[in-house]
């Protein structure tokens, strides 16, 4: 059985992958799964200079799913290009970094520092609901996607995925501005911005107010835009929103997308990927799929 | 690699009204635990996230803990019957730091914050003077047992309706002022926790504080956690699950 895949030029193990800003930068959970057992691991999201995040609460449990509102806490580039990544250089899988910037200049230092890093590919984010400046507003409007996504790939030196918000009107217009602005791959989705209010104090439960959901909640919405978007786009997709099991995986690449990723079920097993990988081969086994690959996209529509 | 266990609910007894003692049986954890650790425990229902929970004590291969019915993880955990199988992934966190020979120990806990303190009390080798609050007398809990493995144990209520009256802290403060202490480590409503911060850095008398949070992952990956603190000499989040629960007074702003 086969699990391997390209995307990108980048060779994976297997096709699943962490989700930013819910690893850390995997030293915690590789004490509960050596981190040779992912396809890649996705980087805390980095900002140019050091970031201390939200005041807490930062997290708040829904119907399925959780609210964050972390704030993209980060040292920095300077430290994650210098200090943290050598460290994650070490194991045998690969290292896609996730980015985030107030400004395109930003976003190009942040490209340009880690193209010299032993990472595998770069991951922009312009979809994060939980900062006052650049994050979401960089990703709602076509024509700044384009914009950006051309400038940081002129100067990116490794793959580049841009990370689309469902935060839009259409996710399909933003996926083919990022293509036609030269990104490599996409991924989605990024968190639904939601609210919960505590109707004792008539306060939201997170200091931030607002704050991105999470979980099996948001996986409908998230395997229909990975449809979507592939059937709109010709680059392939790092699928994610709500896994916690080998068939949610499953789904995401009948979607159409090429690898998939782990987050908030990482939360309740931290041993996910082994589950995950065994529940794959088992499905594998029972419709005679030799390279699991083959399956992406192949969902066939009513 | 550490892992989750099932481990099985052997004894369950509801304390006072909605708080819940119940003892599991797990090798593991009762050998790994350090007190002041933390179990983060999958409730069940409908519920995604684990809920972080203190160890209380352990005994042999026995792990015991005791929370209150606050929300609906807790309601949902509350409903488990001797015999059923729990998930809990620990113990997690950095618990109280018994380093030093402390001589003169004091606990104060209040609340639902006294359970962390029993099995501290027990290895500080009943030298321990301690003080505990609650918000009136059907509330009192534990307190033989405390007084089992202490020099001495007061209580006090914030209603006066048994043992002191008023806030416990102030009768832990009337005390440091004529008896030794060397240290004082605290668990409780976060109101509680900055007169004794307060208290404690007014004397110069290192202070050991057990914070609480809502948590997501509890092994310090996923940021939601933080804590307000200084570290050198700068403003810092810190992770109460990683970092903590258990925190030196002087890092943390209360």
């Amino acid at each position: 059985m086969n699990f391997k895949t390209t995307f990108c030029g980048v060779e994976f193990k297997n096709p699943i992958v962490t989700a930013s800003g819910t690893f850390g930068f995997g030293e915690e959970y590789g004490e509960y799964a050596a981190l040779e057992e992912y396809g890649g691991i996705g980087s805390k999201g980095i900002t140019r200079q050091p970031r201390e995040g939200n005041k807490p609460p930062r997290i708040a449990e829904t119907p399925s799913g959780i609210l964050n509102s972390v704030g993209l806490q980060n040292p920095g580039v300077e430290v994650f290009s210098n200090e943290i990544m050598p460290r994650l250089a070490k194991y045998d899988t690969n290292v896609i970094v996730n980015m985030s910037g107030n400004t395109i200049e930003e976003y190009c230092e942040m490209a340009e520092i880690i193209s010299k890093t032993d990472a595998a590919m770069i991951e922009m984010n312009i979809s994060c609901p939980n900062v006052k400046h650049g994050g979401l507003a960089f990703g709602t409007d076509p024509n700044t996607v384009y914009e950006l996504t051309r400038e940081v790939k002129a100067v990116s030196k490794k793959p580049l995925v841009v990370k689309l918000s469902p935060n839009v009107t259409s996710i399909t217009d933003i996926a083919i501005a990022a293509e036609r602005g030269g990104a490599d791959a996409l991924s989605l989705i990024n968190t639904l911005l939601g609210m919960k209010i505590d109707i004792n104090t008539r306060r939201p439960i997170l200091a931030n107010n607002m704050g991105g959901l999470s979980g099996p909640a948001v996986k409908p919405v998230a395997v229909r835009m990975v449809y979507q978007v592939h059937n709109a786009v010709d680059i392939p997709i790092i699928g994610m929103g709500g896994i916690m099991s080998g068939a949610d995986v499953i789904e995401f690449m009948l979607a159409g997308a090429s690898l998939t990723a782990l987050g908030t079920g990482m939360f309740i097993k931290p041993d996910l990927i082994i589950e995950v990988k065994r529940d794959i081969e088992a499905y594998c086994e029972k419709y005679g799929i030799d390279t699991l690959s083959d399956i992406v996209g192949k969902v066939e529509m009513n | 690699m550490k892992k989750t266990e099932l481990c099985t609910l052997t004894a369950k007894t509801e304390i006072a009204d909605g708080i819940f003692d119940f003892r599991v049986s797990s090798p593991k954890i009762a050998s790994e635990t350090h007190c002041g650790q933390f179990l983060h425990i999958a409730c069940g229902g409908g519920t995604l996230l684990r809920r972080p929970i203190s160890v209380c004590d352990v005994y042999g291969d026995t792990v015991r803990f005791i929370f209150e019915v606050k929300g609906e993880g807790t309601a949902e955990l509350a409903k488990a019957e001797v015999g059923d199988k729990i998930d809990i992934l620990g113990p997690l966190g950095h618990g109280f730091d018994l380093d030093k020979a402390y001589t003169a120990p004091v606990i104060i806990g209040g609340g639902i914050g006294v359970f962390p303190l029993l099995n501290l009390a027990k290895r500080l080798d009943a030298k321990a003077k301690v003080f505990l609050g609650f918000r009136g007398k059907s509330r009192v809990v534990m307190e033989d047992e405390f007084k089992a493995v202490s020099a001495s144990c007061e209580v006090g209520t914030d209603d006066g309706s048994y043992g002191y009256r008023g806030y416990i802290a102030s009768a832990m403060e009337e005390y440091i002022k004529s008896n030794p202490c060397d240290v004082i480590f605290s668990c409780g409503p976060t109101p509680m926790l900055k007169a004794v911060k307060q208290i404690a850095e007014g004397a110069g008398i290192e202070c050991q504080l057990s914070l609480e949070q809502r948590m997501g992952c509890g092994i310090g990956a996923c940021l939601v956690c933080s804590c307000e603190t200084i570290f050198e000499g700068t403003d810092k989040y810190m992770r109460v699950c990683k970092n903590g629960p258990v925190f030196n007074s002087k890092v943390v702003k209360l």
